[in-house]
């Protein structure tokens, strides 16, 4: 199978990868996939919690090079989104970028989840303590 | 000597045709090009005669009595074909039942699920950690309505090479049929139809520095006589078991592929082995949790497969694809998404089949490649590891059995 320049230059020049502290005030962190299946992703953002802006992004990928391509894009797109705008990004627009074949589109969806994953664990934190008491 | 890229490392797919071979074919594509079915005049006889030639070739590799027990075919895939069916066909009357193996090649798998539509049974016995079937499981499956059983020689992924002689004596005290897929052994270590209670063997010419476009059968003429059914009519060339032209060209360069094969076998199987064993202790003395599969010794010398824990096995090959041509048990190098059901089957979790890399060498491979070979992958492991959440987990002491992971 032949790769698009796009996914061998991530592979070779992988952006951002690493990790935040999980409590790390304002870090989201998204863990999907099963390595049984051979994918397993985890991404984080930082948020800044006075803008609500996504300051950094981080990703650790086990999976094959379309994998780690996609996780790595997306942690290039967050960066500097707000979390709405984040929760817009779609998996076909990874699938546009990185010219990914059909048996590859799998990667473009686990990377959607993971940003999905990080985006709900950022906000599961940032909900005030007894925030399910308050009335609304 | 300098390193000339790519190196290729992925022999068990395919082997390039030893100039020696090619050097013997090319006659015969052009002066010599006579049919050697044409009995009546010097170009069939010539022809007839160079076909001969190989088929004695190849039956002396094979230790078979009579070289007219050699049926040429277009490859593995079609004895294997032939063999299967062709039998089933023939001895319907006296069983319907086929015992072979989970880690058989694709060949052998999908013939049998197509008999199994046609009403043939067919059970496919477990293997041991180590890739041996055990001989206790086999001689369990056998019923009185079995009439074949069918074991590869050894394994195209981990090479491990079973107990043949020992499946062939039990094959006969039943009163069975033993048919072997011996592609990737033939040529590269002994293989002896009489020693070895052999009645049907499957090779290629391609595996063994031969050309693309050929194999052969070997059907046992005595003690017992084996029949088949063909599966092409035609003229009944090669006894009526296959007929159709004989690419006389390809047929050459397998018998003189095949002979440079027996000849070379000593020295070059110990040199293949000694590479081998420098290229697996080079690896496995740099990176941790790193899995030799397949059997430890009782393994074709020219194989090496590891599976390297928290890496998957295409991204490893996508660092290695530029300079070297490796192969990988991954999902992702199929369409299926599927890891490898060989490595599966030997018990290995789902996580180590995505991570298994193939190492195959050949008669031309070096000391240089493999060093060269051995430290690029190093460095590869070493550097996606660094990448993946499954071996930072682990270096902070979570048991990745303990997540509960949400598989799409």
């Amino acid at each position: 199978m032949a790769y698009s320049d796009k996914v061998v230059d991530h592979y070779n020049n992988p952006r951002n990868v690493g990790s935040f502290g999980k409590d790390t005030p304002g870090v989201g962190t998204g863990l999907v996939g099963a390595p049984e299946c051979g994918d397993v992703m985890k991404l984080q953002i930082k948020v800044n919690l006075e803008t609500g802006v996504i300051e950094d992004a981080k990703f650790k990928t086990f999976g094959c090079g379309s994998a780690i391509a996609s996780s790595s894009l997306a942690t290039e797109w967050l960066k500097g989104k707000s979390v709405d705008e984040a929760a817009k990004i779609k998996n076909t627009d990874i699938v546009n970028e990185l010219k990914l074949p059909p048996v590859k589109i799998h990667c473009s969806v686990l990377a959607e989840d993971a940003i999905k994953a990080a985006l709900a664990d950022y906000k599961t934190k940032q909900a005030p303590v007894g925030a399910g008491a308050t009335t609304k | 000597m300098a390193l000339k890229f790519p190196i290729f490392m992925d022999a068990q797919s395919t082997t390039p045709v030893d100039p020696r071979a090619v050097e013997a074919m090319l006659p015969y594509f052009t002066e010599k090009f006579g049919h050697p079915a044409s009995r009546n005049h010097p170009f069939g006889w010539e022809a007839e005669g160079a076909v001969d030639a190989a088929r004695g070739q190849i039956a002396k590799l094979i230790g078979a009595r009579d070289p007219k027990e050699i049926v040429f075919t277009s490859g593995g895939t079609e004895a294997i074909n032939l063999a299967l069916k062709g039998v089933a066909e023939m001895y319907r009357e006296k069983g319907n039942h086929i015992v072979t193996t989970i880690i058989e090649q694709r060949a052998t798998l999908d013939v049998c699920k197509r008999l199994e539509r046609q009403g043939v049974e067919v059970t496919y016995v477990p293997v041991q950690p180590d890739g041996l079937v055990d001989l206790e499981t086999l001689r369990g499956a056998i019923t009185d309505k079995t009439i074949l059983i069918s074991v590869m020689f050894a394994n195209n992924e981990v090479g491990t090479i079973q107990d043949i002689a020992a499946i062939g004596k039990l094959a006969k005290a039943k009163g069975i049929l033993f048919h072997t897929d011996a592609t990737q052994a033939a040529g590269k270590v002994p293989v002896d139809v009489e020693a070895m209670g052999i009645d049907l063997l499957s090779c290629t010419a391609h595996l063994l520095y031969g050309p693309k476009g050929v194999g052969a059968l070997y059907v046992r003429r005595k003690g017992p006589r084996v029949r088949i059914a063909p599966m092409i009519d035609g003229g009944g060339h090669e006894r009526g078991m296959r007929s159709g032209t004989l690419p006389v060209p390809l047929i050459v360069g397998f018998g003189t592929a095949a002979e440079l094969c027996g000849q070379a076998m000593p020295e070059e199987s110990a040199r293949l082995r000694a590479l081998r064993d420098r290229l697996q202790d080079l690896i496995l003395s740099n990176v941790d949790e790193a899995y030799l599969n397949g059997h430890p010794e009782r393994r074709l010398p020219h194989n090496l497969n590891i599976s390297f824990a928290y890496v998957e096995g295409e991204s490893v090959l996508m660092g290695l694809n530029k300079e070297s041509a490796l192969s990988s048990g991954s999902a992702c190098t199929s369409a299926t998404l599927e890891p490898s059901y060989v490595i599966g089957a030997l018990g290995a979790s789902a996580e180590l089949a995505h991570s298994s890399i193939r190492f195959s060498l050949h008669r031309f491979s070096t000391e240089e490649e493999v060093d060269h070979v051995g430290r690029r992958t190093i460095e590869v492991v070493k550097r996606l590891r660094d990448m993946s959440p499954l071996y930072e987990l682990a270096k902070e002491g979570v048991d990745l059995k303990s997540i509960h992971w949400k598989a799409e």
